[in-house]
């Protein structure tokens, strides 16, 4: 078990807090009364209803189907039948609502049809990637991106390498290490299907040192052509560009992705759910989340069906009683808070926190440049100045100092001295600059638009002018020298000149811009 | 009854990290060094940085309320006594109480809160307290009290008191208990043509450098250890710092060992380790990125020796660090460290 030689910058050491629960075997989590399914739990385009109010649904049968590419379909999480079809709490940083199909449980839990692709080995890995589309997963470790695409490396990008990310590295959450511990073949089978998929050399599953008994149940169960290694336990080691670095030693350019690298990364939870989908014909209708914090008196890891309202969770869990009330899903570095106990576990959902203490502790002073967040920060950027600009809205210069290389870990808020929330401040200037770069383009295209319809008014005055002076032409034509002893037939004589002069020379400058 | 939800956004962990804690461990390894120059100087030093410290909260509250800040979350977060602390032990030990306060006030007044307060000031404000007494004072701040040993009087807590508040110690004369730093004796000693050699005979040197100071020096050299050991500062600046020194002073020393003292002395005189681990470092107004901090040191190092040796002044510290402190932005501009991805340096 020794760790890897290559470094990634900066890190912290944060208290772990994964004895609340790492001792808590997985659990079936009961059935809810009513499951809230939302349309869109992954990043891209909503998923589209395909069942209408009171349809009867089997466990696995399609609800909603894939509103575009980037999209996969959801599946209904049990048998039952679908109650409504509407806007509810969701799982989202915002708070809004969002579509949902809301199931009612007939408490049968039939499984519809289910097809299996065992032969996986031998099959084109195109049919691989509909078969993972096809079951609804995407990335389980937190950002939801669609697993179907991440195998799809397209023409001229080579993978050589697939990266299972078992790191785990926020403080709480233990539902990948229970999973490592207690299916450890369906993470290395499953890592076997997508480095299938993707055609490449090498597999291997990273696992932070601070879960040895995830490490010897994988390495047991990895067999030829799966390595297990052993990462530092350091935060964020599981991010993904850090832990590329870490098993490959090979730097993700900024702006780009692993693949660029000839990398692939996949959660454990993720590839565990290709494996389920193709060796058991199971979409992605249930997952492991812990439900842990100080709020809870009996942490737990339990295997929740897809749409399960937190509440419900939190009820099999022993919540202490509490007058206000933090939910936070995902991790204490990470993770947002929910603003309804009632949205549900989406497929993204690997951690409920409850009450961790979350306000600081003293009002933030000024900076006293110490420089330990950019000590800290695993991006090597410097916090501390992006902060300075950000403060005083000088946009320009935070993205100079690379505001968008910044994957808001929270590294640098967590060690800082003065309190200042470094990463509420990023966040505010990333969309500062998202939004008024929206406004610029909006402002070029109005300008264009505008300049265009200037032009098609002239041209319009210069033709009208013109079969005016035919008109007035053809008569005077009689009389030779008529037109320039007119005054009036002059002046438009001389406009349209200059109209036309202009014309001339605007059509010159476009072209010397469009070369 | 269902619970209010809160929803404070990520990251919602905090580290053990605050300016107070910073500050403390700042005065914490003062203590070594403050012990030597007990032991060997009296207690003059104590009484400085008790009488600074109040004048600095003093000034510190006031200016605070003037400028509308919060004064409790201000007042507690130790920087001030700070700022007081590293002014006194820089000051004689024999210097007049108002000496002292004049500096405290001053570098609390004008060079922090006048520039915006903690965190905004650009130059040390104990270094700009220390300039202003040299400047002004001068007659008081080259009088250190004689070592002990180099007087033969024990100093008592009265006598340093009674120096500090009366001019007067309580049992022997004034100037049996003072005289000049050892920097300030070797330069006058070599402007009259006396080598390093027959000047260190003097009793007022040591082993290493000043008799007492070097001590103070070793002690502040275990402090700032213990800083580096418990994060609140890094290697960068007193390793830079120092070496850049040594380097300097050993390329003289060879070059001319009669008129150039050797880099150990200039290491351990003087201010310099004071300095190296507890001034430079002053995170507000150092250079802030790694690469940045070697190039600031080094700086510090360089016009240390040559205002030290050329200079009009004994020792150089004050001057130093602040010139460099003008440069600070500049150096932070041009000494950005590689972002991660971003193509090999």
């Amino acid at each position: 078990m020794s760790p890897k030689p290559f470094a990634i910058p900066g890190g912290i050491h944060p208290p772990g807090f994964k004895e609340l629960s790492n001792g808590e075997p997985i659990a079936p989590a009961p059935l809810p009364e009513l499951l809230v399914l939302p349309l869109q739990q992954h990043i891209g385009v909503p998923a589209e209803p395909v069942v209408r109010v009171g349809d009867r649904v089997l466990k696995g049968q399609v609800v909603a189907k894939p509103g575009g590419y980037v999209s996969v379909p959801v599946h209904a999480s049990t048998s039952g039948r679908v109650v409504a079809i509407e806007e509810r709490p969701v799982p989202h940083p915002s708070g809004l609502r969002a579509a949902c199909v809301v199931v009612e449980p007939d408490g049968e839990d039939a499984w519809g049809e289910r097809v299996p692709l065992p032969d996986w080995q031998s099959v084109e890995p195109s049919r691989l990637r509909s078969a993972v589309r096809d079951a609804g997963i995407v990335g389980l470790g937190g950002a939801g991106f669609p697993t179907f695409i991440k195998l799809s490396p397209g023409p001229g990008k080579v993978v050589d390498t697939v990266i299972v990310n078992g790191a785990e590295c926020e403080p709480y959450i233990t539902s990948d290490d229970r999973l490592m511990r207690e299916r450890p073949e369906e993470v290395v089978a499953g890592a076997r299907i997508v480095r299938h998929a993707v055609q490449a050399r090498r597999c291997v599953i990273g696992v932070e040192d601070n879960k040895p008994e995830a490490y010897e149940a994988l390495r047991r169960a990895a067999g030829e052509g799966v390595e297990v290694e052993v990462v530092p336990t350091l935060y964020p080691t599981g991010g993904e560009k850090q832990l590329v670095r870490i098993l490959t030693g090979r730097e993700v350019p900024s702006g780009k992705l692993p693949l660029d690298v000839g990398v692939v990364v996949q959660n454990v939870a993720t590839v565990a759910a290709v494996y389920r989908a193709l060796e058991r014909g199971e979409p992605l209708v249930s997952r492991v989340v812990t439900v842990t914090g100080p709020g809870v008196g009996h942490p737990r890891n339990l295997e929740v069906a897809i749409g399960t309202p937190v509440a419900h969770l939190l009820s099999q869990c022993d919540p202490r009683p509490a007058r206000a009330r933090a939910l936070v899903m995902g991790g204490p570095m990470m993770g947002f808070a929910l603003h309804d106990d009632a949205a549900p576990v989406v497929k993204t959902s690997n951690c409920v926190l409850v009450d961790v203490p979350t306000v600081p502790a003293e009002p933030a002073l000024p900076c006293i440049r110490c420089g330990s967040c950019s000590r800290a920060c695993p991006m090597s950027l410097l916090p501390q100045q992006m902060y300075w600009y950000a403060r005083a809205k000088d946009f320009d210069r935070a993205r100079e100092y690379n505001l968008f290389d910044c994957i808001e870990c929270g590294c640098c808020a967590y060690v800082c001295p003065s309190h200042i929330p470094l990463v509420q401040y990023f966040r505010f200037a990333k969309s500062e600059i998202v939004s008024l770069d929206r406004d610029r383009q909006r402002a070029d295209l109005a300008k264009s638009r505008h300049a265009r319809r200037v032009e098609r008014l002239e041209a319009e005055k210069r033709e009208r002018e013109e079969r005016l002076q035919q008109k007035k032409k053809a008569p005077a034509g009689a009389a030779p020298g008529a037109v320039s002893e007119d005054p009036k037939g002059a002046a438009t004589q001389a406009a349209v000149e200059r109209a036309r002069a202009k014309q001339a020379a605007k059509a010159e400058s476009d072209t010397e811009a469009g070369s | 009854m269902t619970p209010r939800l809160i929803t404070p956004s990520s990251p919602h962990r905090h580290g053990e990290a605050s300016v107070r804690k910073v500050m403390l461990d700042v005065l914490y390894a003062l203590v070594p060094g403050v012990a030597a120059y007990v032991w060997f100087f009296g207690w003059g030093v104590v009484v400085n940085i008790a009488l600074a410290s109040v004048v600095a909260l003093a000034s510190e509250w006031l200016m605070l309320v003037v400028r509308g800040r919060p004064v409790r979350q201000f007042l507690g977060d130790g920087s001030a006594v700070v700022t007081a602390a590293l002014l006194a032990v820089a000051l004689p030990a024999v210097a007049p109480w108002w000496v002292t306060a004049v500096g405290a006030a001053f570098a609390i007044v004008v060079a922090k809160h006048l520039y915006g307060g903690l965190g905004y000031n650009p130059f040390n404000p104990a270094m700009i307290g220390y300039v202003l007494l040299l400047v002004s004072f001068p007659k008081y701040m080259t009088v250190w009290p004689a070592a002990e040993v180099v007087s033969g009087h024990p100093v008592g807590f009265l006598d340093s008191v009674g120096m500090i508040f009366a001019g007067t110690p309580e049992s022997v004369p004034f100037d049996a208990l003072t005289g000049a730093t050892p920097l300030d004796y070797l330069k006058v000693k070599l402007g009259a043509g006396v080598s390093v050699g027959d000047a260190s005979a003097s009793p007022v040197f040591g082993a290493l450098a000043g008799r007492g100071w070097e001590w103070g020096s070793i002690g502040f050299l275990l402090g700032g250890l213990w800083l580096i050991y418990r994060r609140v500062i890094t290697w960068h600046i007193p390793v830079t710092m120092m070496a850049t020194l040594f380097a300097i002073a050993l390329v003289f020393h060879l070059m001319d060992p009669a008129r150039y003292a050797s880099p150990l002395f200039h290491l351990f005189a003087g201010g310099a380790m004071l300095g190296a681990f507890f001034i430079a470092t002053d995170p507000v107004t150092a250079s802030t990125t790694p690469l940045g901090r070697i190039v600031y040191a080094a700086g510090i190092g360089v016009l240390e020796y040559v205002i030290r040796v050329w200079g009009g002044y004994p020792d150089a510290l004050a001057f130093s660090v602040l010139l460099m402190n003008i440069v600070v932005p500049t150096i932070d501009h041009y000494t950005q460290p590689r972002v991660f991805g971003h193509g090999r340096a």
